[in-house]
């Protein structure tokens, strides 16, 4: 069985994708988990999964020690050769617990998954995105996780039948206990999907001089306004739905316009996959420029009106 | 109070060059340092000691030179150290496992302390993993921990959302980078800290049995990093009037 879990259902997507690939490949069945979103399950049936078990619990809100035992519950019926988890926060705590608790391997962030030799094998980022890892798994049970926007949905395909399976789970709860949630302040951003983003980072002298930044933006169709670490993290200019970085965002834009960025392994690794990379940095020394296409050396105060100007004109 | 903090002795990734023509990571000769986000654990648990009193061992599965890495650590604050020699094959699984072997021959503990992931490998895997195996809660992501006389208090930052959690003890948390600033140490700390006990064990003197990893690494392979590197620097205007040229030859200003 390959089974798929995340708490994000665009990802879970994803996911199936790949594990019906697999699947295929070894013949076996894609199975689907949810916990307590019954209204997904068909959804996942249409894309690629072949089983979804909508695990119904009176723990809704997501505590890992919990949410192992759930999944565990649902492999001592189904099997667990392969679990594929999204990786977001909640999912690599998840799938790095379930991992102790099979004694299984796990593969944290996946950007490649494939048979080699007939064992699975994943490729992913290490040493700040200074290298690939290629590792293969020994044993089964097989975890790995796997980021969003590395695979894509297959197509709904509605005529894709599969069983649910409604299962009353209820975990032993966790000693712990969760006493409040906040939302935070967001601006309502989703760089994953912008298609340009134009970014600041350490170059800017103040919070209120990032505006340089949104009126470029703002005239470029599919526009959004991303940052590095120190900017969202450290700052606070802005939220961390702008931060891209190794543990920020990961982007693919068309166009990538970074601004005052010293260009950092860490920063590279959240957008080293965007089509055309721009640079403006006033060191020509700055690592940024090395990993770009194009690039201007100059005060970017100077810069980034002209610029917006130009490419004004350019649209007009 | 007694705290265990999991350190990891990690290559300093700010300074690994990349061989120009296999593209691949140059790994050998690179200076070693203790993993950024375990230092922020150690200054938690720093906190919580001047607090509330106790002990904090440092626990870490490392090459017999991790020890002098482990000695900042105990200048930093900790009381003791541990250092267990992994196997020649080891992985997540292969670790955790020494770290909960080396946990229950340590003894009584109320919170375990990790970085929320190590600087080289950024998995973010050895915590959760560890509390599933000792089977106590876990709080990944602090960026606040607050002790009480019975539970902990944290902050989990998720990024779009923080969760307020509390636990009894034993409990496992992992500490953000930016939860605090770690504290430099000051040369009384470090002559002091030489006469701080750093215990070595062999893995066969913490695990029951051998353990034999689940994952293999198979190659460590470069990034092709293919881009044109144009650069303009001089007349801006002129710069300026080429890029724009060029954005639209390419065919993203559409």
């Amino acid at each position: 069985m390959v089974l798929v879990y995340s708490d994000d259902k665009k990802l879970a997507l994803e996911l199936l994708s790949k594990a019906h690939e697999l699947a295929h490949e070894l013949h076996k069945n894609v199975i689907a988990v949810t916990i307590g979103h019954e209204e997904f399950a068909k959804e996942y049936l249409e894309h690629g999964a072949d089983i979804v078990i909508v695990a119904e619990t009176s723990q809704h809100q997501f505590k890992a020690e919990e949410y192992t035992s759930i999944l565990q519950t649902i492999m001592k019926d189904h099997g667990n050769e392969i679990i594929l988890i999204g990786s977001n926060k909640n999912g690599k705590e998840l799938a790095a617990r379930l991992a102790a608790k099979l004694d299984a391997g796990c593969v944290m962030d996946c950007t490649k998954v494939y048979l080699l030799d007939k064992k699975l094998t994943t490729e992913r980022i290490v040493y700040s995105g200074n290298a690939i890892a290629v590792e293969q798994f020994t044993a089964a049970p097989q975890i790995l996780t796997i980021p969003p926007k590395v695979f894509d949905p297959l197509p709904k395909n509605e005529q894709h039948k599969g069983e649910i399976i409604k299962k009353k789970i209820d975990p032993e709860p966790s000693p712990s206990k969760i006493l409040k949630i906040q939302e935070m302040k967001s601006e309502g951003v989703n760089v994953e999907d912008a298609e340009i983003i134009v970014s600041c980072g350490r170059g800017f002298k103040k919070k209120e001089d990032i505006k340089l930044v949104s009126d470029l933006a703002d005239i470029l169709k599919g526009r959004t306004v991303g940052c590095s670490r120190p900017i969202a993290a450290d700052l606070k200019w802005l939220s961390e739905d702008h931060w891209i970085g190794l543990s920020g965002h990961k982007v693919k834009p068309k166009l990538y316009i970074a601004c005052g960025i010293s260009g950092q392994i860490q920063h590279i690794a959240g957008m080293r996959d965007s089509g055309v990379i721009v640079a403006i940095n006033k060191d020509p020394e700055a690592l940024i420029f090395k990993s770009a296409d194009y690039g201007i050396v100059g005060d970017l105060y100077e810069v980034l009106p002209k610029l917006t100007s130009a490419i004004k004109g350019k649209l007009e | 109070m007694n705290i265990i903090v999991c350190a990891k002795q990690v290559v300093d990734v700010a300074e690994i060059k990349v061989d120009a023509s296999t593209k691949k990571p140059i790994l050998v000769g690179i200076p070693q340092k203790i993993s950024d986000m375990d230092k922020n654990a150690l200054e938690e648990a720093i906190k919580i000691k001047e607090k509330h009193g106790g002990k904090i061992t440092i626990l870490t599965v490392g090459a017999p030179d991790a020890k002098e890495r482990m000695k900042e650590l105990l200048a930093m604050g900790a009381d003791e150290g541990v250092l267990v020699h992994p196997p020649e094959h080891a992985d997540y699984h292969v670790n955790a496992h020494l770290l909960a072997g080396a946990i229950k021959k340590i003894g009584a503990y109320d919170i375990i302390l990790c970085g929320e992931a190590s600087i080289d490998m950024f998995s973010a895997q050895i915590g959760p993993r560890l509390a599933g195996l000792l089977n106590i809660p876990q709080i990944t992501y602090a960026q606040t921990i607050t002790v009480e006389p019975h539970k902990v208090l944290s902050e989990r930052n998720l990024g779009e959302k923080t969760v307020s959690m509390e636990s009894p003890f034993p409990v496992l948390l992992t500490v953000t980078k930016e939860s605090n600033t770690p504290r430099l140490p000051s040369l009384m700390a470090i002559l002091a800290s030489s006469s701080k006990p750093i215990h070595e064990w062999p893995a066969t003197g913490v695990a029951q049995e051998a353990l034999v990893p689940k994952v293999k690494t198979i190659d460590i392979r470069g990034i092709p990093m293919q881009r044109k590197n144009i650069i303009y620097q001089n007349d801006l205007d002129v710069s300026i009037s080429k890029l724009v040229d060029e954005l639209g030859k390419v065919g993203v200003l559409r």
